[in-house]
């Protein structure tokens, strides 16, 4: 091999540069990744759960549930108390478009009502004639919004005369659709009030626990222990019979839900603990520590934002327990009381094995119940994936 | 392994008193007792004559002490296995419950064999087709699992056993062989309905344990050892079952930590609805009557109980993997 360089010139030609110098020139991002790269973690969570698709669509069903609370009394057709004592026990009536051929818009046919006189049995059976198109947008049952604001307006009701129960009625003739939308609101927001009370409780203890360790960390290890040693639903249902008798409703729905969340914040509260002890370790915290930071500055500012996501994913997941707690106990007789009216409170009315013989229908507010507890499940789950963005 | 076997046992009694007072204190929250309760019955009636008799009553079960008090007299009575007495009963608490303890330890016994045969295969199963058609199902019937009351799942499997196979409606045996002695045909009977509450019961826990199991496996069957193993020419069975599973079983038998509680309360909801003879229907009912030396008991046993299932699954977890021995710790 000849060096051909020493033959032709002795050294390279001089090269300068015209471009200004640029010292971070060989680092350039496309924007692309520079986007990725600036993004702040809750915009990567966002992108991570948007991949989700399970978990997104049940983020915006649950979005619409809630919403709907604010109208629960517009969406009922009914009040909730109204009886139709002509109509005890109807079953559900399916909604048409066509008669006859024709198109009419949705309607319903009357009912003809018979009682089976050997079985004593109601029997309700569809006339064709009576066709009773629904109406929209309209005047019915009085109500008071929130207790507060009365109004009579509905989305929809049944023709002037007519009835419109699209999930049937109960053994008083009352509209199982619009117990239901009343039933949501009281149902949804026992399991949002409940894990507040979770979050609160969990922070605050773990975030104890975890940080000071030592001998705080000792005594709420072992309360959280010793809760754990209780089998739930009994433990709530000693607590619930202690609520006396007197009180009212409210105060019932609240203490119910107060009891749901004291016994329930020890799993939240073993995962802030478990966190905090692993970050409390970190560089950055004992960076913080060395310049002079409270312990409340380095809590709050530095550590808390850093599992953050995890909490709110944990908290997802832990609400559909308090929804089907407050359904077992209220089906017991222990929990809600009506007139207060929840899912398990309607289901109360599903206690015994003739309602699902003869009256299934009255089975039907488990379908929001699974609905939502599914949807929960699956929404705290995408947050749990998107939760550690940067892994 | 005896040290940490001693310390663990140690470690029990102080939350087993806890436990006890936290239990005492529940059953003394509600305003009034049984006995006054009767009292304002007895006014009703008009009837003063008895009211010395309560007073004597009063006495008899210290109602007339301070809680502290009545709390060492119950203390004590635990440790020497006097439960108490049931107002509602007219009973020593131990006569009451016998039989219910024994049939809930056979409907919870039945429960844990079939989550764990239920759980296991279907938990390697979903792990080792992940993304399978198989899996997704599975996945969801779990989910469905999680997400139905367990109660009214209950009613609608007694009407279908009713029409299906015939299965009388309620309680755990035929009505002919209620108080009749123990036979072959009752024992029958008792498996002829033993299996709609243990369904019932084990369904959100066999779906929690499929999850966890399906989750460890998979952690496990992408670490480095199962590459090398199957690059070693290990046929797929042996890979899976000699080191990974083995692996991903550890959480499974610390699990039932949560998974007795789980049991427990099912069971409490489920026996309610389908009239079992069991601890949860008189739970709901002493409670109601606040016949709170009863509604006690079964608070304490449930959870001594579900202290001694960890306690055992804490041995076991530690006799399987030496890891645990070696920190010491008590926890998982």
């Amino acid at each position: 091999m000849t060096d051909t360089r020493a033959n032709e010139s002795d050294k390279l030609p001089h090269y300068v540069r015209r471009e200004k110098f640029d010292p971070y020139d060989g680092e350039k991002l496309d924007p692309k990744l520079e986007r990725y790269y600036m993004a702040t973690q809750w915009r990567l969570m966002w992108w991570k759960l948007k991949r989700h698709k399970l978990a997104l669509w049940s983020g915006v069903l649950l979005v619409f549930m809630y919403v709907s609370i604010l109208f629960s009394e517009m969406i009922a057709p009914y009040g909730v108390g109204t009886r139709n004592i002509d109509h005890i026990y109807a079953p559900p009536q399916r909604v048409h478009l066509f008669h006859e051929g024709k198109f009419v818009g949705p309607f319903v046919y009357g009912f003809d009502y018979k009682l089976d006189l050997d079985t004593l049995k109601r029997e309700y059976t569809p006339d064709p004639a009576k066709v009773q198109p629904l109406r929209f947008f309209c005047k019915g049952d009085s109500w008071e919004w929130m207790g507060l604001v009365p109004g009579s307006w509905h989305f929809v009701c049944a023709a002037e005369g007519g009835t419109f129960f699209l999930l049937g009625t109960d053994r008083l003739g009352r509209d199982m659709f619009s117990r239901l939308a009343y039933g949501t609101r009281i149902s949804l927001t026992i399991g949002l009030i409940g894990v507040m009370v979770k979050f609160v409780l969990g922070i605050v203890l773990g975030g104890l626990a975890g940080y000071y360790g030592g001998w705080v960390d000792m005594v709420i290890q072992r309360m959280i222990e010793i809760i754990r040693s209780f089998p739930e639903l009994p433990l709530w249902m000693a607590l619930s019979a202690a609520l006396p008798v007197s009180w009212s409703p409210i105060y019932i729905y609240f203490g119910i839900t107060l009891i749901l969340g004291l016994i329930g914040w020890t799993g939240l509260g073993r995962a802030v603990r478990s966190k905090l002890l692993a970050l409390r370790e970190e560089d950055f915290c004992t960076a913080a520590t060395l310049m002079g930071a409270s312990p409340k500055r380095v809590i709050f500012r530095h550590l808390v934002p850093s599992f953050m996501s995890h909490l709110i994913a944990s908290a997802t997941l832990a609400i559909p327990t308090m929804i089907l707690g407050e359904t077992a106990l209220s089906f017991l007789g222990l929990g809600l009381r009506p007139p207060i009216t929840s899912w398990g409170v309607l289901l109360t009315e599903a206690q015994n094995i003739n309602v699902v013989a003869l009256y299934p229908w009255l089975l039907l507010p488990v379908v929001p119940v699974i609905v939502t507890v599914l949807a929960f499940n699956f929404l705290g789950d995408g947050l749990r994936d998107a939760a550690d963005p940067y892994k | 392994m005896l040290a940490y076997f001693v310390r663990r046992l140690f470690v029990m009694i102080p939350t087993l008193l806890a436990i006890s007072a936290i239990v005492f204190f529940i059953i003394q929250l509600p305003p009034g007792d049984y006995l006054s309760n009767q009292i304002a019955e007895l006014r009703a009636q008009g009837e003063a004559a008895s009211m010395a008799q309560i007073e004597h009553l009063r006495a008899q079960y210290h109602l007339d002490k301070t809680p502290v008090e009545r709390y060492f007299i119950w203390l004590f009575g635990l440790l020497r296995g006097d439960l108490g007495w049931s107002f509602e009963y007219d009973l020593p608490v131990n006569v009451v419950i016998g039989d219910r303890l024994i049939l809930s330890f056979v409907v919870g016994f039945a429960t844990v064999i079939f989550t764990y045969a239920v759980a296991f295969p279907i938990g390697i199963y979903s792990a080792t087709r992940q993304y399978s058609w198989g899996d997704y199902g599975l996945t969801f019937l779990g989910f469905l699992g999680l997400a139905t009351p367990s109660f009214l799942l209950a009613l609608v499997m007694l009407y279908l056993a009713n029409i299906w196979f015939g299965t009388a409606i309620g309680g755990l045996m035929d009505p002919e062989f209620v108080d009749k002695p123990m036979s072959w045909a009752k024992f029958l009977s008792v498996l002829e309905h033993l299996w709609i509450p243990v369904v019932v019961i084990g369904t959100s826990g066999t779906a929690a344990m499929i999850r966890r199991l399906r989750a460890n496996l998979l952690d496990e069957l992408q670490k480095q050892y199962v590459v090398t193993a199957r690059a070693k020419g290990l046929p797929p069975g042996r890979a899976l079952f000699k080191y990974p599973l083995r692996m991903a079983l550890n959480p499974f038998i610390a699990d039932i930590g949560d998974l007795l509680p789980q049991l427990i309360s099912g069971a409490a909801i489920v026996s309610v609805v389908m009239s079992l003879p069991t601890n949860g229907p008189m739970l709901l009912a002493a409670l109601r009557s606040q016949d709170m030396f009863l509604a006690g008991s079964f608070l304490m046993i449930e959870a001594v109980l579900i202290v001694l299932g960890v306690f055992l699954s804490d041995v076991a977890l530690a006799a399987l993997d030496p890891r645990i021995r070696l920190h010491g710790g008590a926890g998982k």
